[in-house]
């Protein structure tokens, strides 16, 4: 494992960044343009794979883990996220038979 | 190597644009898994086993599962999402562009970046990961289990059948 190649030696850090931010946008691009709620929880997994992704090239890149361990986590928090977002969906199917997120305005002012 | 992170990268954003477009849920959650799969790609390429191996099985393998799962039990792989106003849609474009814009931006000094520490590339592997979880974050760790079991009790209360209203 010793001489084992990394992309970083070839590859300059803002490359990295720039895929980043171009998956983060996307995913926010997600969460504004479709109304299907199951679509809009893909995206925000898709920010956060993102900003994970980015924390490892810079964990990598300064030799540090204490990113990956963020990382880490922050697979924790998702994995939980999904979970609890899935169950309110399946009950705004069971509730008012429809997963547009336009019908759930009742708590905006 | 240079050319796997091109062809990743390339994999990962057409991926996440067809998350995004296209029509019918289910091919979204198939595009999802494949811009999962490139990350997880990168992942290896950056010499992150433990993540790498873990990306898959928790993203790939569980949350996908899930996804595809209440797709298909509550039936919703129809397209006849009734979709936003064309207005909304251009607005959501240009703000989507616009963010691009602002993050590149803000990152544009990224090049300038010098490494704080002499490089080894031996930190991902799960020994160091280990090490690093087990003495420095045991506490964070013990409490991720108890977010766990929260979400898990709230899951099941939420999916659970109003016994009142029935």
């Amino acid at each position: 494992m010793k001489d084992m190649s990394v992309a970083l030696k070839f590859i300059p850090l803002d490359h990295y960044v720039l895929l980043c931010i171009i998956l983060f946008s996307i995913g926010v691009l997600g969460v504004l343009y479709r109304r299907n709620t199951i679509i809009i929880i893909m995206c925000i997994e898709l920010m956060l794979n993102s900003v994970n992704l980015l924390l490892t090239a810079f964990s990598v890149y300064h030799s540090d883990p204490t990113g990956q361990i963020f990382v880490f986590f922050i697979m924790v928090v998702a994995a939980a996220e999904v979970a609890v977002g899935l169950a309110i969906l399946v009950m705004m199917k069971r509730n008012i038979d429809s997963v547009d997120i336009n019908l759930l305005s009742r708590l905006k002012w | 190597m240079t050319f796997l992170f091109y062809l990743l990268a390339a994999v990962a954003i057409l991926s996440a644009l067809m998350v995004v477009f296209s029509r019918s849920p289910i091919n979204s959650v198939i595009f999802l898994i494949i811009c999962f799969l490139s990350i997880a790609g990168h992942y290896i390429l950056l010499n992150a086993q433990f993540l790498a191996v873990v990306h898959i099985i928790v993203y790939t393998g569980a949350i996908m599962v899930l996804f595809l799962f209440v797709i298909m039990l509550l039936n919703l792989n129809t397209s006849n999402e009734p979709h936003k106003s064309q207005l909304t849609r251009i607005t959501a474009v240009i703000t989507g562009g616009l963010l691009l814009l602002v993050l590149i931006a803000a990152t544009k000094d990224a090049v300038l970046i010098q490494a704080k520490n002499p490089a080894d590339y031996n930190i991902g592997l799960v020994k160091q990961i280990g090490q690093t979880l087990f003495k420095q974050f045991l506490l964070p760790f013990e409490i991720s289990s108890v977010l766990f079991i929260s979400a898990m009790v709230g899951a099941v209360m939420l999916g659970k059948k109003d016994s009142k209203k029935n």
